[in-house]
C-alpha cells in the first residue's frame, strides 16, 4: 500500500451542475501532492469530499486503504482558502478549542500550542484576541491549528496568501519538515513558482474533470520538446545562423546572458541526440550557452488548459 | 466524537462573556425599573393632582349629585348665564365646566349636556359624570312615573354568580382574569423569548460566515452538531439572561418601591377612579382573596410541566429556522426577506391567543391554532390555564415535535450547504434547491 490517500473515480452534483466529474487521484505517502487547476474547475469541492464536508454523489475516498470515516477527521490537517478565526476571542482559548475539536485533550494541547509557539516565536500571543493581530499573524496561528494534532495527512488551500515573503519562506519551511516527520501534503495553488518549488507529484483538474496527474518530473518529460536554447558567439553571424537554420528548426529565444551574439531555440528531432547538436554547433561557432530547455509547471498548466 | 459540549460550552461562555450581553443583562432591568418608577411617579402626581369642576346646572334636576372627592372638587355655578360662567371658569383655570341647558321634557335631556376644558378631558372623568347623571336621571323618571325612592333603593340587586364545574370545583370571574394573567405570561415569555435569542443564534451563525471560521470548524465537527451546538449554547445563555433579569428585577422593584415609596401597582393608574369603583362593589379585601384561591385552583403541576415541554419545544422550532437564515445569508441586512415568514406565525399566535383565546378559550379559532406547530406553543400555553383536556395537550404536543424534526432536518441542509456558500444572497428557489444537494 504506497498512497495514503486514494479517490476512485469521484463525482459530486451541485443541481444541475457537475461539480467533479469521475475524478481519481492517489497521493502516495509522503509526498506534496499539487492540486492544480483554474478557478472554479472543482478543486475546493474535491478537498471538502475529502474532508467529508461534503459527500460524494458516486465513487469512494480511501484513506490507508480504509473508506472515509468520521474517525479520520483526526488524520487531516486541512487549511482551507476561506479561513479565519473568531474574532473576539482569545488566541490561546481558540487553539484550545479547535485543538479540542480534532480529539486532542486539553492538555496535551497546551503542551504542543507551547512548543508551536516558541517556536514562531509567537508565545506572548496568547492573551490576544484575533482582532488585535494582523492577517498575516492570524494566519499563523491558522496554520498551528492545523497541524497541532501531527495528522498523517495535511491539506494546504493556497496556504502562503496573506503571507510577506519572510513569512511564507516560514511556512515553507516548515511544511518541508513536517514532510521529513512522515506527514504527507496536498497543496492546492495557483502559485507556479511554489509547486515548481515544493511538489513532487500533481494533478491538474479542469472543467470538473481531471486532465493530467503524475510525478512532476515524469510529467516534464512528457511535455519537454527537445528544444534546447543556445547561446553562441561568432565573427560570421549570418553565414552560422543560415547554417544551422538549414538543419535544425530554429526559434528566437530571450534568455538572459553576458554575450549577446546568437540567441536561438534549436529544436531537434528525436533521432538526434543533444551530443549530436552540440557537436554541430561547436563545429561552427564558440559556444557559451547550452540548456535544454524543461517545461516549467506553468507551462504545462497553461498549455494543457488550453488545448482542452 | 461527539463534540456538542465543547461546542455549547464555547458558545456559551463567548456569549455570557461578552461585553454587550453583560451590559444588557445588568442594564435592562434597572432600564426597565427606572421606566416604570417614572410612570408610576407621573400618574401618582396625576391622581393627586386637584381638579375643581364647574356646575352650571339651569334645569335644577342635579343638585346634590356631585360630591366632591379626594381630588376632585364640584363648585356649582347655578344663577350665572352661560357667557358669564365660561369666563369665569376660564380665569379661575378650572378643570372644565360641566353646561346643562334648560330643557323642556326630560326625553331631550341627554343632548343638552356638554363639557368644556381646555384640553380634551380624561375619559375616566367624563365616564364617571355620565354615570352619576345617568343614575339620577333614571331615579326621576321613576319617581316621575310613581315609584318612591325607597322602591328604588329595595330595588337594587347585586348577582355574583357562582361559577362551578361538573366536577364540583368552583371558580369565579377573578379566576379568569389571573388564568389570564398566567397564560398571557407564559405565551408572551416565548414569543419574547424566541425573537431575542433566535435573533442571537442567527448573528453569532452569521459571525462565523463573515469571519471565515467556518469551514476550519466544518472540517472537525458535522454541521448538525454546530448548528444544536449553537442552538443550545445560546438559549442556555438566555436562560441565564432571563434569570438575572427576573432576580434583579424583583430585588430593584422592592429596593425601589420601599426607598422612593412609589407603590408601583399604580403605573397603571388612568383607570384609578374606575377601579377604585369596581373595588368598592366587591370589596377589596374579598378580591384578594378570590385573587390567592384562583391561583390555587390553577391546574398548576400540568401548567409547569407543559410550559416546560411547549416553551423548549415552541423555542427549538424557531431557532433552527434562525439559525437556517444566519446560514443563508452573508450579512444582517439581507435576513429581512426571510424574516417575515418566521415572524408572521408568531405574531398571529400572540394575535390568536390575545384576542379569541381571551374571548372563549375553548372555541374552534383557540382549538385550531393550538394544534398548528407554528402557534401551537404560544396558544396552547395561554389556553392550558383554563383546562385543556390532556389528550389535545399530548397530540399538539407530538405534531410541535413532529414539526421540530422536520425544521431541524431542513435547518440542518440549509445550513449544510449555506455555511460555505458567499457573495450572494441566495432566493427562495435556489433554497429549495439546496435541500437537494
Amino acid at each position: 500500500m504506497n498512497d495514503l490517500l486514494v479517490a476512485n473515480s469521484v463525482s459530486k452534483n451541485f443541481g444541475n451542475f457537475r461539480a467533479l466529474n469521475k475524478v481519481s487521484i492517489a497521493v502516495p505517502h509522503g509526498s506534496i501532492f499539487g492540486l492544480l487547476g483554474p478557478n472554479g474547475a472543482g478543486k475546493t469541492t474535491l478537498i471538502r469530499i475529502i474532508n467529508q464536508i461534503t459527500m460524494p454523489d458516486e465513487g469512494s475516498v480511501l484513506l490507508d486503504g480504509e473508506n472515509l470515516k468520521p474517525i479520520h477527521i483526526r488524520d487531516i490537517g486541512y487549511l482551507p482558502e476561506e479561513r479565519g478565526l473568531y474574532k473576539s476571542m482569545k488566541v490561546g482559548e481558540q487553539c484550545l478549542y479547535l485543538a479540542q475539536l480534532k480529539g486532542l485533550s486539553k492538555s496535551e494541547a497546551k503542551n504542543r500550542l507551547k512548543y508551536w509557539f516558541d517556536k514562531l516565536e509567537i508565545g506572548d500571543w496568547w492573551n490576544k484576541k484575533i482582532q488585535e493581530l494582523s492577517k498575516g499573524q492570524a494566519q499563523k496561528i491558522q496554520f498551528v491549528v492545523t497541524v497541532l494534532h501531527k495528522p498523517k495527512l495535511l491539506i494546504f488551500d493556497e496556504p502562503f496568501s496573506g503571507f510577506d515573503p519572510i513569512n511564507a519562506n516560514l511556512i515553507k519551511d516548515e511544511i518541508l519538515q513536517l514532510r521529513e516527520e512522515g506527514a504527507t501534503v496536498i497543496f492546492s495553488t495557483h502559485r507556479m513558482e511554489s509547486v515548481e518549488e515544493l511538489c513532487d507529484h500533481i494533478a491538474l483538474i479542469h472543467k470538473s474533470n481531471k486532465i493530467l496527474d503524475g510525478k512532476l518530473t515524469d510529467i516534464k518529460r512528457q511535455f519537454k520538446t527537445n528544444t534546447f536554447e543556445v547561446g553562441l558567439q561568432s565573427l560570421n553571424k549570418e553565414k552560422v545562423l543560415s547554417e544551422i537554420q538549414n538543419t535544425f528548426e530554429v526559434l528566437p529565444a530571450t534568455f538572459k546572458n553576458l554575450n549577446d551574439d546568437i540567441k536561438l531555440n534549436v529544436k531537434i528531432n528525436e533521432n538526434t541526440s543533444s551530443n549530436d547538436l552540440l557537436s554541430f554547433l561547436t563545429s561552427k561557432a564558440e559556444v557559451h550557452h547550452f540548456v535544454e530547455v524543461i517545461p516549467s509547471a506553468s507551462d504545462i498548466f497553461i498549455q494543457t488548459v488550453k488545448n482542452n | 466524537m461527539n463534540h456538542l459540549p465543547l461546542i455549547i460550552k464555547r458558545e456559551y461562555l463567548t456569549k455570557v462573556k461578552n461585553k454587550s450581553f453583560i451590559v444588557m443583562t445588568f442594564l435592562s432591568p434597572l432600564i426597565m425599573i427606572a421606566l416604570i418608577a417614572v410612570v408610576a411617579y407621573l400618574s401618582q402626581l396625576n391622581n393627586d393632582k386637584m381638579r375643581t369642576i364647574s356646575i352650571l346646572d339651569e334645569t335644577g334636576y342635579l343638585d346634590d349629585v356631585f360630591q366632591n372627592t379626594e381630588n376632585t372638587t364640584y363648585t356649582s355655578l347655578n344663577g350665572l348665564n352661560f357667557e358669564d360662567a365660561l369666563t369665569l371658569v376660564k380665569e379661575k383655570e378650572d378643570y372644565g365646566l360641566l353646561h346643562i341647558a334648560a330643557v323642556d321634557s326630560l326625553s331631550v335631556f341627554g343632548d343638552n349636556v356638554k363639557f368644556y376644558s381646555e384640553e380634551s378631558p380624561s375619559t375616566s372623568i367624563m365616564l364617571g359624570l355620565e354615570r352619576r347623571i345617568e343614575k339620577r336621571l333614571r331615579d326621576k323618571k321613576l319617581q316621575d312615573n310613581g315609584v318612591t325612592s325607597e322602591q328604588i333603593e329595595a330595588a337594587k340587586t347585586s348577582i355574583d354568580i357562582i361559577q362551578e364545574s361538573f366536577d364540583g370545583e368552583k371558580s369565579s370571574k377573578v379566576d379568569n382574569v389571573v388564568k389570564l394573567i398566567f397564560g398571557g405570561i407564559a405565551g408572551y415569555l416565548l414569543f419574547m423569548f424566541i425573537i431575542i435569542y433566535g435573533n442571537m443564534i442567527m448573528r453569532s451563525i452569521i459571525e462565523e460566515k463573515t469571519s471565515r471560521i467556518i469551514e476550519i470548524i466544518i472540517s472537525s465537527v458535522k454541521p448538525i452538531q454546530l448548528m444544536m451546538g449553537k442552538i443550545i449554547g445560546t438559549s442556555l445563555a438566555g436562560v441565564t439572561q432571563f434569570a438575572i433579569w427576573v432576580i434583579l428585577g424583583g430585588v430593584l422593584m422592592t429596593v425601589v418601591s420601599v426607598i422612593l415609596g412609589i407603590d408601583m401597582t399604580q403605573a397603571s393608574a388612568p383607570q384609578q377612579e374606575l377601579m377604585d369603583q369596581a373595588m368598592q362593589a366587591e370589596g377589596f379585601q374579598g378580591m384578594m382573596e378570590d385573587g390567592f384561591t384562583a391561583v390555587s385552583n390553577l391546574p398548576l403541576t400540568n401548567l409547569v410541566i407543559a410550559f416546560i415541554f411547549f416553551f423548549v419545544g415552541g423555542y427549538l422550532l424557531y431557532s433552527s429556522l434562525y439559525a437556517a437564515i444566519g446560514a443563508a445569508v452573508d450579512n444582517e441586512t439581507d435576513t429581512q426577506q426571510f424574516m417575515l415568514p418566521i415572524l408572521m406565525p408568531l405574531i398571529l399566535a400572540v394575535y390568536v391567543g390575545v384576542f379569541t383565546v381571551i374571548d372563549d378559550p375553548h372555541g374552534t379559532v383557540s382549538t385550531v391554532f393550538s394544534f398548528i406547530p407554528f402557534t401551537s406553543p404560544v396558544v396552547m400555553l395561554m389556553r392550558i390555564p383554563f383546562g385543556v383536556p390532556p389528550w389535545q395537550q399530548v397530540i399538539s404536543l407530538l405534531l410541535l415535535i413532529g414539526t421540530f424534526m422536520f425544521t431541524v432536518w431542513f435547518a440542518a441542509k440549509i445550513y449544510r450547504v449555506g455555511i460555505l456558500m458567499y457573495g450572494k444572497k441566495p432566493t427562495y428557489k435556489e433554497l429549495f434547491k439546496w435541500l437537494k444537494y
